[in-house]
This record gives C-alpha cells, structure tokens and sequence, in this order.
C-alpha cells in the first residue's frame, strides 16, 4: 500500500481525536482505502495530452453581484489542478457554471475542444464532467451501493423497455454497473459498507462515497467541492494520498480546497481567485511566494499598501 | 402497532430465507386463497350487509390504482392529486368507444384506454413536470377538476351528466360452475344453490370481475417490480432523493419524472376501464376530486414506496366501511379518526419501505450508542 508511512503516523493520532470528541462512529479500522484496485476506463484515462477544458473569460451576474469576472484558465489532461480563494472567492461558482447548473453570462466553458453551451447538468456529466459537493448530497435513503450505481448509470442507456422485458442490455447493464461499483468501494475502502444507507454512515465515508459515485460516471475531469471540508489535519492528510492515486490511475482531477498548506502538497498546478477575479495562477511554489496571493489570503496593511 | 409490524416484516424475513420451491409452493397458495376468497366466504371476513364479491372487486380495484399511485408518489415522489382524472379517461374512454360511438369489444378498448391516459399523462406532464413540490400538487388537483367538469359539458362526446350506460362486459367463457361456501358458525357446508359461473360476466355476479381484477393486479405487480429493480426505479429513487443531484450524477431527471408520471397514468387508465366495464354505466359523478384523496390516502396510508403496504391500505380503506356498514354515518366519523391517528403515530405509514424501516432502527442504534457514550 502506498500510503503505509502516513497511514500508520496519522491512525495513532486519529485514534486520539476520537476519543476526545466522543464519536461512536469509527469502526475505521478495516475500512481503509485499498488504492490497488484498478479503478482506470481505458476510455477516460487514455486521453491524449493538452488541455481538457478551458474557461474562456468567463463572468456571471447575478443581478448586481458578479460572482465572476472574466476569469479563464484550463485544465491539461491527467494533472491535479488546484482551485484555491477565501471564502465567497467564486470558487463554487465556478463549478456550478463547468458543470451546467448555472449559464455563464458571457464567455464559455470548451471541454474536450467543444463548448458546452446550453447542454443540460446530465449530458455534460455525461460528456465527462463529475463533480461532488461542499456540503454532501448523497442519496441517503439509498445505500451506498445503489449510490454508486446511479452514478455508474450515467453510462447506461436501459429504459422502460429493457427493464420490463429484461433484455440482455438491462442484464449486461447491471452487471457491468455491480462490478465497477464494488470496484470503487474497494478502491475507497467502503467495501463493507455497501448495504448500509449512505445517511448512517459516518461522516468521512460519506465524504468518500461521494467521490466513488462521481467516478462511477466515468469522468474525464473530476471535480472536487473541498473534498476534506471537517476533516481534522490527519484525515486531509490521507485524503490528499488517495486523490492523488485517482489521478495516478489517469483521472484529471479539479480541486477546490480552502487549506493552502494542504493544497501545495497535492496539487501540479493551482489557480486563485479572489472576489470573482483569477489573481495568479502557476506550480505551487510561484503561487506560495506571489505577493498577492499573500495579500488575499492575510490581507494587507492599510498602511503597508 | 409496531407488534403488528414487526410481526409483518418478520414473516417477510422468514419468506425469504425459505428455500425457492417452498417460496414458489407457499406463493401460489397465498395466490389461490385470494381467488377463492369470495367463494369461501370467510367468516369474520366477509361482509353481510353488502355483497362480498363487489367489495372484494373494488378492493382489487383499488389496489391497481394504489399501485399505479405508488409510482408517482411513492417511487418518483411527485405528489398527485388528480389521479381520478386519469381513472375517469380511462373510464370514459371505454364508455365511448364500446358504448356510445362504437361498438369496439372490450379487449381492444382497454389498451386504447390506456394509451390514451398515457398520452393525457405526457400531455400534463411536460409542462408541469418543470414545478416541483406544493406546485405540482396544485396542478394535477386543477387537472382532476378539469376532467371531470369536460365530461360534463361535453355531451356530445360524454352524454353530459347523464353519462354513457351499455358498457361492453368482456367475453364470457362459459365452463362450469363454482359453488359457494356457507358458513354454520366455524363449519364450512357447500351450498350447491350458490354458484358463480366460471367465467361468466354478468351484472348479477361480481366475482368473475374481481378475479379479472386481481389478474391485473398480479401482472401490474410483476411489471412493477420489474421497473423498480432496475436502472429506472434507481433513477426514481435518486430524483426523489435530491434531484439536482440526481441530476449532476447523469439522470436525465424530467425524462424519468415523465416516464413515471405516463405510467401511473397508464395504470389509472387500467383501473378506470375496469371499473366502467364492471358498472356498464358511468357518469361524472363517479369520479368526483374524494376520490384522488382516498387515493392519495391509500398510498400514504400503506406506507409510499412500499408496494404491498399500498395494496393492504388500498384494501382496507375499501373493505373497512362495508364491513362497518351498520355503523351508518358514524364510520365517516371513525374513518377520519384512524386516519388522523395513522397520521400522527405513524407517519410514515402501515408498511413503510424496508429501507426506512433499516434506517430507522440503525438511527435508534446510533442514539443509544452516542447515549451510552454521554454516560461515560
């Protein structure tokens, strides 16, 4: 296992936190994420190299407010690409415009070369793009097996027809759907909890659930809403490892995270916004040391400036 | 109440853990009892002051529209309360075709009934699909008005108030007859002066018509299972659940809200076909906006989502008055009150889903557990 270094460092310290903070839910021991299951789709992470999707100055309005103002980057095929600002930066935002749920005012999301134009929040989720949530949005009447396979449906085409005559599309279907979902619970180290409802489960499984539904969409690009949003350092700490063997088994990763010392770690490239505005953008060590990056996250003296 | 649950969920278990032969033996047992119910004429069950065959008919009636319902409400959680609108096409549309401008034998009226609810279902879908929640209960509650006020002013087409009489029976098949049971307190004699013709139908004897009934509901339940394990009921499931999310996980969400509102409209159509061919004589009074409640009161009542608990809500809400037929008045009174105290002891309905049934005991565990966690 790759992560056996800070595996074993942080379990001795998480165990403390618990113990601390009197949550029952930690039966955590045997549910660690088992990164060498192959999780790759030949189709999703054998794309050729460059850039997968760009925001081309892109400024939405709402009414008054602009959330953001003409802010471009790209994403190149199979990096992690960090997307970093203080709160209420537009970072969210800018998800909801990649992943449809809200049209930009002017300019325009290009991914895989084509814009996305007006295509509804489920053909761009199947063009490629997944995503999950700041605050989870689970199906949590659902377990988390069937979680999953709604996400592995994205790909699937079974309607009425094949479901109530049960033709061999509907039977290939769901067996192609149950193995890619035991497949990414393993990977996560969910396997054991498969039958459970998503709502009981504990509150870092259900942050990782979210992550092996969006892949079982088999996206191009994943997108990660502060994966580790009320995780303690150790937790993050792992997560990190284990976005980082997504991207190593080929996925393209985007990632919004609020901890700048976190995101440094994991991140190839990183892009900062700050009141809607892209500020800098570059490999983390340029991104550490830019004055206004600084600025935006301590915020200046009066005086100083 | 919860005996009664947990004593209903662990014949479930127990059901299931039997090998597949006995599951197989003990179904169609279960299945041959419910046909024979009218012949046997149970004691305690039967109902003396109205005729049991009638009552069981709409018993099984109501069940197809429970069924039908629970999709709509319990699968895909969109709340209708126009549901009779779609009964009263799938009635009216029998009445025209076999009756009052046709002649077209039943069998062949019945699909055109039911793709006609289908279509009106797509027709009121696709614009009102787009609102959620309180608003989609306005609409479909404007819908069921709307239909039944068109069969009255449209008397060209629907005879106005006077509706359409003459509905066409399905073919009889007339092979031989089944005696009735007669009950001497608990011992059974058969009463040779008591049969039902198999398979006669006729205004005189409903029982042919109730194991028409309860054939459909057989085969809608096998369809219905059908659709719900598999991508389109997870689809339902997930768009009931969060639908935004649903939909950024790749579930075309207003396809599958159509898709589940055309079929409950299809198998209301189902439902009310069966019913004008049983009454051979309709009118809009029949399908009056009480009706859409006692529907949406049986799918809540049984526990939505929950395909069995519809049928024995359905069931019950439909057996229960006959069966307290004396009480006269004062079972509307008592029936009001079961339903209030159904909906403040249990709100999540008879049988509720397995599902909420798991989650909840598991959320009951979690507070003990963080209880006793408190403690120390």
């Amino acid at each position: 296992m790759s992560d056996t270094k800070a595996g074993a460092s942080s379990a001795d310290e998480t165990r403390g936190a618990r113990v601390d903070d009197d949550t029952p839910l930690s039966p955590d021991e045997d549910a660690r994420p088992d990164t060498s299951v192959d999780i790759s789709v030949d189709a999703v992470t054998d794309l050729p190299k460059g850039k997968m999707l760009e925001v081309d100055d892109v400024t939405l309005r709402f009414g008054g407010v602009t959330a953001l103002d003409g802010v471009s980057f790209h994403i190149n095929t199979g990096e992690i690409l960090g997307l970093i600002g203080p709160n209420g930066a537009g970072k969210t935002t800018c998800f909801n415009v990649m992943t449809g749920v809200y049209q930009p005012t002017s300019g325009d999301v290009k991914f895989m070369g084509e814009a996305l134009g007006k295509r509804k929040k489920f053909q761009i989720t199947k063009l490629g793009i997944a995503r999950t949530f700041q605050n989870i949005r689970l199906f949590h009447n659902m377990t988390a097996l069937e979680n999953v396979l709604v996400g592995a449906d994205a790909h699937h085409s079974t309607g009425m027809g094949s479901a109530l005559l049960r033709l061999p599309k509907h039977h290939s279907e769901e067996r192609e759907g149950m193995d890619r979902a035991y497949e990414l619970l393993k990977f996560m180290g969910l396997e054991k909890r498969a039958d459970e409802l998503a709502r009981n489960l504990p509150y870092g499984d259900q942050r990782r659930l979210e992550i092996a539904r969006a892949l079982a969409t088999n996206p191009k690009l994943l997108c990660l809403d502060e994966p580790a949003a009320g995780f303690n350092p150790a937790e993050k700490a792992r997560l990190m490892e284990l976005i980082r063997s997504i991207r190593d088994q080929g996925y393209t990763v985007l990632l919004i995270e609020h901890d700048m010392k976190l995101v440094m770690g994991v991140t190839d490239r990183i892009v900062v916004l700050e009141f809607g505005k892209k500020i800098a953008e570059g490999v983390p060590a340029e991104i550490q040391d830019n004055p206004a990056v600084i600025a935006a996250y301590l915020g200046v003296d009066e005086d100083a400036s | 109440m919860n005996a009664v649950r947990n004593f209903l969920h662990g014949v479930g278990d127990r059901f299931r853990a039997l090998p597949r032969w006995a599951k197989i033996v003990l179904a169609i047992a279960a299945a041959v009892f419910v046909y024979l119910l009218p012949i046997i004429n149970p004691p305690l069950i039967t109902t003396t002051d109205s005729d049991f065959g009638a009552v069981l008919f709409l018993c099984a009636l109501y069940a197809l529209v429970a069924i039908g319902l629970n999709i709509v409400i319990g699968y895909a959680g969109l709340l209708d309360l126009g549901y009779i609108g779609f009964f009263a096409i799938g009635a009216f549309t029998v009445g025209i075709l076999g009756s009052a401008h046709g002649n077209i034998p039943l069998l062949l009226c019945i699909p055109i009934a039911m793709a006609v609810t289908l279509f009106s279902g797509i027709v009121l879908g696709a614009p009102t699909l787009r609102v959620r929640g309180d608003y989609l209960a306005i609409v479909t509650l404007g819908f069921g008005e709307i239909v039944r006020l068109v069969l009255v002013n449209a008397d060209g087409l629907t005879g106005g108030s006077r509706g359409i009489s003459n509905i066409p029976t399905p073919p009889s098949l007339d092979l031989f007859g089944v005696p009735h049971l007669v009950w001497d307190g608990f011992v059974a004699k058969v009463d040779l002066s008591n049969q039902t013709r198999f398979i006669q139908f006729s205004v005189t004897d409903s029982i042919p018509y109730y194991w028409l009934a309860l054939t459909l509901v057989f085969i809608v339940l096998f369809l219905d299972w059908r659709m719900q394990n598999s991508r389109v009921g997870r689809a339902w499931e997930a768009t009931r659940e969060d639908e935004d999310a649903a939909e950024l996980m790749g579930v075309p969400t207003f396809r599958f809200k159509l898709l589940a509102f055309a079929t409950g409209a299809a198998i209301g159509g189902l439902s009310g076909a069966l019913f004008a061919t049983k009454q051979q004589f309709i009118n809009p009074d029949n399908f009056t906006i009480l009706y859409s409640v006692l529907f949406v009161a049986m799918v809540v009542v049984g526990g939505q989502g929950n395909r069995w608990g519809v049928i024995l809500a359905a069931a019950l809400l439909t057996w229960a008055p006959e069966k307290f037929r004396f009480l006269s008045d004062a079972r509307f009174l008592l029936f009001g009150l079961v339903l209030m105290a159904l909906a403040i002891f249990r709100p999540q309905g008879l049988l509720p889903p397995r599902r909420s049934v798991r989650a909840k005991r598991a959320d009951e565990e979690t507070e003990v557990l963080e209880e006793g966690a408190a403690h120390v």
